[in-house]
């Protein structure tokens, strides 16, 4: 298995510690070694929020990814801030709802993802993060489908399990979005 | 000849190394004598600070711990909370308790840690050579208010029972003294209701008991203890400032 | 060892203390550490322990010190000015001769600094701290899981020894998440007893004194004789270290704790181009592993060390004392949660390495 990495970047309140704590998760659930490493501070309150997930069979040397393979953009800040720093034949995952500039770099894959739409659709506005999840389960394979929901499903417990069905209702249509689009 | 006294079994039978007129010997003595007659002994341990009343790491007959400065509240919170069955003390001066340990004091009262502090007040700064201390009176003169304590360059000294009694956490909280033979004695039933509140888990205890520094007051002994009748006790009145229910 | 988990550096060295037999924890609230103190106010009460949050760090460390002077294992968690705030209590502990377990999750400095992470703390964790002449054991982990793993240790070395030991942490590890597996609890009842302690007489002996005062110079001298045996004893048996790609290697990098780990990525992609480097990895700070960086030293293949430190430049000390000036000792450092890319670090090697043909 090769090192898998992710960087997710947003706004405070996007959701994004969970999508890499859910991502990481499912790693941790296939008896991987992984390490998650949030922005903390003054970062926590109100501005951008990102993390670092480092998924891999083998000891993990360094948790900090300054050129990650892949990275989500949940706002146009994070955008400005990552696109630069994706490594080259890497994956910028872009939630177009929010971002309506394009990526300028041709030298990585780009995915525009409607995030908020498809999570409104699919019935829980606020849950793009778990849509721009399931992107990330099918463009890396680093994660298997069942551990991402096992992770969500354990990230619930049994107080909010009645919101597990429309997570994994959400997780299924970040799957289903096709990603070479 | 008959012996009609003897040297408390809690206190080490050997010379005090304190100055002539010291009155740490009778507080000494105070307490071995009633953790003897509550039957405290095998239980205890004294916590001692920086001061003075370090010597006393060798007149204690049991389990003593000694402290950085002031902070013998919180080596007695740490005892107690690791050992709660056990009878915990501390006994403090008046720089230590009142000025480098105060932040130390008042949270240990307030958080009505079940410990006792025997209170030693003599006004100043005995170990070090007699410099002011925050209990020192207006006007007294000492190494470092050498023209005498003004309230403009030093303020006012600090009542500490007066100030811990408007805290929920203290269970006992009284004043005495040792500069004569009743004194003594009221000395030695408020230790005893300050030791009872802790064994009934009722709340942090204190006696704060007016002393004396002959030596670094520049008085004779009988002169020091005139000058606690006549000064010290206008300013600190002497009585019980706290009485849980239940002592 | 159990399964794995996902958690928080903060929070799992707070488990790793209460499965080495820690019952007690007193602390004062100081970013980046928080979550360890929050675990132990929600974990201890579960398993009879105490928790107490303290007035001040000045405090938390003299309730540490009573804890330990009654026989019980104790731990607070910090993160650098609350460590300063302690160095009067450590002084105090290592001069009475007390096992405590102290964690500094090290943020940047000096004053007010930041909450990054950061090394700025070495010369005050390994060189003393406070007044007087002691020693603590420090440990410096570099991942989650060594946390974890030296947590067990460092309450071991503590008792063993009866001398305070620190956990040299950094902001990036207490506040990273890592797959984690702990070890199973250790058996209070069964831990070594400590005669010593000054836990009342109960009828059974005559009384202990826990002390750091001796007016008389020739009974200060025969205190601190004693332990400085103690520390000659630590020296020569509780070194730890790791050894990465060392046994070929021609330049030879130096780090601990989380740059270690940084390093290991530059080691990977630098031999991967040919290039023979190597690290060693200091795991306890005090006592140092002289003799291993000394013999690489002697070592005709080796070219020269390269030292990388969030700081500009603290533990490079040691390792050129270390290595006798047998070969360079060079330098790179980043400061005020600045941590540097492998990238950066591997531009820096292959400078010198250039230079050195």
């Amino acid at each position: 298995m090769a090192q898998h990495e992710l960087v997710a970047a947003g706004f405070g309140g996007q959701g994004i510690m969970m999508l890499g704590k859910l991502f990481a998760e499912a790693g941790v659930l296939e008896g991987n070694y992984a390490t998650f490493l949030p922005s903390y501070g003054p970062a926590m309150r109100g501005g951008t929020a990102n993390c670092a997930i480092v998924i891999s069979n083998e000891p993990i040397a360094s948790p900090v990814l300054p050129h990650p393979k892949v990275c989500v953009v949940m706002n146009l800040p994070s955008l400005k801030t990552f696109e630069p720093l994706v490594a080259p034949g890497g994956i910028l995952i872009i939630n177009s709802s929010l971002i309506k500039e394009k990526a300028k770099r041709t030298d990585i894959k780009t995915i525009y993802v409607p995030a908020n739409e498809i999570a409104e659709k699919a019935g829980m506005t606020k849950a793009a993060n778990i849509v721009i999840l399931g992107i990330v389960v099918k463009a890396t394979g680093a994660v298997k489908v069942e551990s991402t929901k096992e992770a969500i499903k354990q990230t619930l417990g049994e107080a909010k399990a009645k919101y597990l069905p429309i997570n994994l209702q959400v997780l299924d249509a970040g799957l289903n979005f096709d990603i070479n689009g | 000849m008959e012996q009609l006294n003897h040297m408390p079994t809690p206190l080490m039978d050997i010379p005090r190394s304190y100055c002539p007129g010291c009155t740490h010997g009778i507080i000494h003595r105070l307490v071995a004598e009633v953790i003897e007659e509550m039957d405290l002994l095998q239980k205890a341990i004294i916590v001692l600070p920086v001061g003075c009343s370090t010597l006393a790491v060798d007149y204690f007959a049991f389990d003593s711990v000694q402290s950085a400065h002031g902070r013998a509240p919180a080596v007695a919170t740490g005892v107690k909370r690791a050992l709660p069955d056990r009878f915990v003390m501390t006994y403090q001066g008046d720089g230590d308790l009142a000025s480098i340990g105060a932040a130390e004091m008042v949270h240990a009262a307030t958080r009505g840690e079940l410990i006792t502090t025997i209170f030693v007040n003599n006004g100043i700064y005995g170990m070090t050579g007699g410099q002011m201390a925050p209990t020192s009176l207006m006007g007294w003169k000492t190494e470092t208010s050498p023209y005498g304590r003004t309230a403009q360059a030093n303020g006012y000294p600090i009542r500490v029972s007066e100030m811990l009694a408007q805290l929920n956490g203290p269970a006992y909280i009284a004043r005495t003294d040792v500069v004569s033979v009743p004194g003594i004695n009221k000395t030695k039933a408020a230790i005893k209701k300050a030791f009872t509140a802790q064994i009934k888990g009722l709340g942090y205890s204190i006696v704060e008991i007016l002393s004396t520094c002959p030596t670094n007051w520049g008085m004779t002994p009988v002169d020091a203890l005139k000058r606690v009748k006549e000064e010290t006790m206008k300013y600190y009145p002497l009585g019980e400032f706290k009485v849980a229910e239940g002592l | 060892m159990g399964e794995k988990l996902l958690m928080k550096g903060a929070e799992a060295i707070g488990e790793a203390a209460i499965r080495a037999g820690c019952r007690h924890f007193f602390g004062y609230p100081i970013t980046p550490q928080n979550e360890a103190p929050a675990y132990m106010a929600r974990r201890l009460p579960e398993v009879n322990g105490t928790f107490l949050q303290a007035e001040s760090e000045v405090a938390a460390i003299n309730m540490l010190y009573g804890c330990a002077a009654a026989g019980k294992r104790v731990i607070t968690t910090s993160s650098s000015p609350g460590i300063s705030l302690m160095q009067e209590g450590l002084s105090y502990i290592a001069g009475s001769e007390l096992p405590v377990v102290v964690m500094n999750v090290v943020r940047g400095g000096p004053g007010l600094g930041d909450i990054a992470p950061a090394q700025g703390d070495y010369f005050q964790a390994v060189k003393g701290g406070g007044h007087g002449d002691y020693h603590l054991i420090v440990l410096a982990p570099s991942t989650v899981q060594e946390s974890i793993d030296l947590m067990q240790l460092a309450f071991d070395l503590a008792d063993k020894y009866r001398n305070p030991v620190m956990m040299l942490s950094d902001g990036l590890l207490g506040q990273m998440m890592e797959a984690v597996e702990f070890p199973g609890f250790v058996d209070i009842e069964k831990l070594p007893k400590k005669p010593w302690a000054a836990d009342s007489m109960q009828g059974k002996r005559s009384r202990n004194l826990v002390n750091s005062f001796d007016l008389l110079p020739e009974g200060l001298e025969v205190m601190n004789k004693k332990m400085w045996a103690k520390y000659a004893d630590v020296e020569k048996n509780e070194v730890k270290f790791e050894e990465v790609e060392t046994a070929d290697a021609e330049y030879i990098f130096v780090a601990y704790g989380t740059v270690a780990r940084i390093i290991k990525t530059v080691i990977k992609d630098l031999r991967s181009k040919g290039h023979k480097v190597g690290l060693i990895r200091p795991i306890t700070l005090y006592p140092f592993p002289k003799k291993q960086l000394l013999a690489l030293a002697e070592n005709p293949r080796v070219k020269f060390f390269l030292d990388i430190e969030l700081s500009f430049g603290q533990m490079i000390e040691d390792v050129k004392l270390s290595t006798e000036f047998k070969k360079p000792v060079h330098f790179y450092g980043r400061q005020g949660g600045m941590l540097p890319e492998p990238n950066e670090i591997s531009e820096v090697m292959l400078k010198l390495m250039k230079e050195a043909k």
